[in-house]
């Protein structure tokens, strides 16, 4: 029986074994899935926000390519003589406040100089100059011109959109200012999660949108994004033609404001002049992502749990079952012991049947005779002395039958299986004599080379006696055919006892000895054999922590060797009662 | 009647025993210890039935039986065995042994058998004789 070492052992490993083989796919599955979920959802979120900012940018620069186109419109139909009329101005300003959604604040008409000669608006502006202002040296340069945000002369920010127009062979610019509110509320709208915001800034990166928070920490960081940004070339449409390509850029990193990682989206506006800016936390913008990911987690530490505890009490069940079963098989292994001890007993018992019978028919016919002689009359001559003869003869044959009874009633009274010192000579010797009957009937010569200085083994006697039965037994049956010699030798071999029975019998041929120790492994005929003595023997000698080994030649012989500790170095507890003769 | 009997048996005081008594009853008794001294004893001079054991050491009772039946088909054999080697004396019968006896039996019953197996061969040995001298006869009258 194995030690509770080897079962706590046995557990341990089964649990790791099933916590590891589970947990494997678990994780790969967590790991690949979550890989590919969280890469799949981030482009996708990517693309939307994307997305988003594409379609304000197309927004935006609609707007202001519709507020540049209005303004054209205006300069192209109507002369200027029509916006120098006050009341004129007026009136298109009306118009276009109205039916733009107040997003004209002002109209004026400004000459070549750059005096304004018209004006219609909140604004008493009257004839102001603008020649040094820098829309319209802009103007000048591009004939379009659509300003940056500023407060202006009068402290609230807007912006500027102006038009070069020719008319009799004399420019002029056609101005209008920009409620910079609706035109912030474009882009303040975009507002996605917690810190996703957009804002516009210019190349000097001056806000053109209030965004909703202080960022002018993140001015120089979204300088150099603006940089990367038109590093790409800058649009070469102008705000008249179509756009050509997306030129939405975005990069994630550390913002330097929160230090929080941030995902920047930017877009040009306006040739490039401006930029429109999208940002937000990334923590924010994979909030689900994380949700997700924290569930993914919970599910996996639970299921880690779940199968650690359910391996451990799953193989903690089989180990017990395995105990129980390993009883079992001892038990079992007992039996069988037992068994087999029983049947060599009984093979025993025959041949000393068989050996008694013999001095019982003497006696018989012994008594026989003098009952014969009694009835001739004992005063015939030579009669007495022949009456005294058989007498003799029927004593002699009558101790020889006390002589058998008792071998085996030393035998028998051997069937205690606890361990304890005995001499394997002695063992030898009885069993040479038990089975005296059958090796004579099968003309087998016993010869034993005993040392007379083995040492003691610690053993049980009847255990041993099975062991030694069993080989002669094997020996002699393999010798049965012609006979031949059983050398039985014991040797000292440092702290072992080397016990080697031989035979010169018909040998073992290579293919069996595999299966030599093999339970109910028998090459005798049914009812002949059970194939258990030598998986009894490999059981007993193995419980004593000894080796049986085994050298067979087809035709020449068999040689069985057994090595057993020394009682002294299987520390043996020192019995009161050193021997076991009885 | 006047019975030979040759009793093949290892046990030397056991076969000496029952010699003695068998020779008080008028048998005359030849020993031999086992199985080829047997058959050697039984080429010297003949006898009219076996006694022989079963289970001796070097050849076999069977064996033994076997070469008797083969070299002295007339000479009855009664077998004598252990309850070990039942199945050996079963094929002796087959061999054609008059009969068996589980030992150690009675003596009488010992000497009943030798007795029935000597008459039968005597009966024999007259249907022999009767054909020999009728056959005998035919070949006279042919002649």
């Amino acid at each position: 029986m194995p030690d509770s070492q080897y079962y706590k052992s046995l557990h341990r490993s089964m649990a790791i074994t099933v916590v590891l083989v589970s947990l494997m796919p678990l994780a790969l599955i967590t790991l690949i899935g979550g890989y590919q979920y969280t890469e799949i959802y981030k482009a996708k979120v990517m693309d939307h926000l994307e997305e988003i900012v594409r379609k304000h940018e197309q927004n935006i620069d609609s707007y202001l390519l519709e507020k540049v186109g209005e303004i054209r419109v205006l300069s192209d139909t109507m002369g200027p003589e029509c916006f120098r009329d006050e009341n004129k101005l007026e009136t298109l300003h009306k118009s276009l406040m109205t039916r733009h959604g107040g997003d004209f604040v002002d109209l004026g008409l400004i000459n070549s100089q750059g005096i304004q000669v018209a004006y219609s608006g909140p604004f008493r502006l009257g004839l102001a100059d603008y020649s040094t202002a820098e829309w319209f040296r802009q103007v000048k340069k591009r004939k379009v011109y659509i300003s940056d945000v500023f407060l202006g002369l009068r402290g609230i920010p807007h912006f500027i959109i102006a038009v070069l127009f020719e008319s009799g062979g004399k420019e002029w610019v056609l101005r209008t200012t920009i409620d910079f509110v609706s035109f912030n509320e474009l882009v303040e709208n975009i507002s996605i999660g917690r810190t996703g915001l957009a804002f516009i800034i210019n190349e000097r990166g001056e806000f053109q949108t209030k965004p909703r928070i202080d960022l002018s920490a993140e001015v120089p960081f979204l300088k150099e994004l603006l940089r990367k940004a038109t590093a790409g070339g800058k649009s070469a449409t102008p705000f008249s033609g179509k756009r050509v390509s997306d030129m939405v850029v975005s990069t994630i990193g550390p913002n330097p404001l929160t230090g929080q990682e941030t995902i920047f989206l930017s877009t040009p506006l306006k040739q490039g002049d401006w930029l429109l800016v999208y940002q937000q936390d990334s923590v924010d913008a994979f909030s689900d992502l994380s949700h997700t990911r924290n569930l993914a987690l919970i599910v996996l530490l639970i299921g880690v749990v779940a199968i650690t505890f359910v391996a451990f009490y799953l193989s903690k069940r089989m180990v017990k079952r395995i105990v129980a079963a390993d009883k079992e098989k001892e038990m079992m292994n007992e039996q069988v012991i037992e068994a087999g001890r029983l049947a060599s007993l009984g093979e025993l018992a025959a041949g000393i049947a068989h050996e008694i019978n013999n001095p019982v028919a003497i006696m018989v016919e012994e008594a026989g005779w003098v009952q014969d002689l009694l009835a001739e009359g004992l005063d015939k001559e030579g009669n007495m002395d022949e009456t005294k003869r058989a007498l003799v003869q029927i004593r002699t044959q009558g101790s020889r039958c006390r002589e058998i009874t008792h071998k085996l009633l030393s035998f028998a009274r051997m069937i205690d299986p606890t361990t304890m010192e005995l001499q394997l000579n002695e063992l030898v010797e009885e069993i040479i004599g038990l089975s005296s009957q059958r090796t004579k009937y099968a003309a087998v010569q016993v010869e034993t080379e005993l040392d007379p200085a083995l040492p003691t083994i610690a053993a049980s006697p009847s255990e041993m006696q099975q062991v030694l039965l069993n080989l002669v037994n094997n020996a002699v049956d393999a010798m049965e055919k012609d006979g031949g010699t059983l050398t039985i030798t014991t040797k000292r071999d440092r702290d072992d006892v080397l016990m080697t029975v031989a035979d010169t019998g018909c040998g073992i041929p290579k293919a069996n000895i595999q299966r030599l120790f093999d339970p109910f492994f028998t090459t005798k005929p049914v009812g002949k054999g059970t194939g258990l003595g030598l998986s009894i023997i490999y059981g007993i000698i193995n419980k004593m922590n000894g080796e049986i080994s085994v050298n067979s030649a087809v035709d020449v012989g068999t040689a069985f060797t057994v090595r057993i500790p020394s009682a002294a170095k299987s520390g043996l507890p020192a019995e009161a009662d050193g021997g076991n003769k009885g | 009647m006047d019975i030979r009997l040759l009793l093949i048996d290892d046990e030397e005081d056991f076969a000496r025993a029952v010699a003695r008594r068998l020779a008080k009853r008028g048998v005359r008794v030849d020993l031999a210890f086992g199985g080829e001294e047997g058959l050697a004893r039984l080429d010297e001079s003949p006898a009219d039935v076996v006694v022989l054991d079963m289970k001796m050491p070097g050849m076999s009772g069977l064996e033994a039986l076997r070469t008797v039946r083969e070299r002295h088909p007339l000479v009855e054999v009664v077998l004598l065995t252990g309850h070990a080697s039942m199945e050996s004396a079963r094929e002796g019968m087959r061999l054609g042994a008059f009969d068996y006896l589980l030992k150690p039996c009675e003596f009488d019953t010992l000497l009943g058998k030798i007795r029935e197996a000597a008459e039968r061969k005597r009966e024999q040995e007259d249907k022999i004789r009767e054909a020999r001298s009728r056959r005998e006869g035919t070949e006279r009258e042919s002649a």
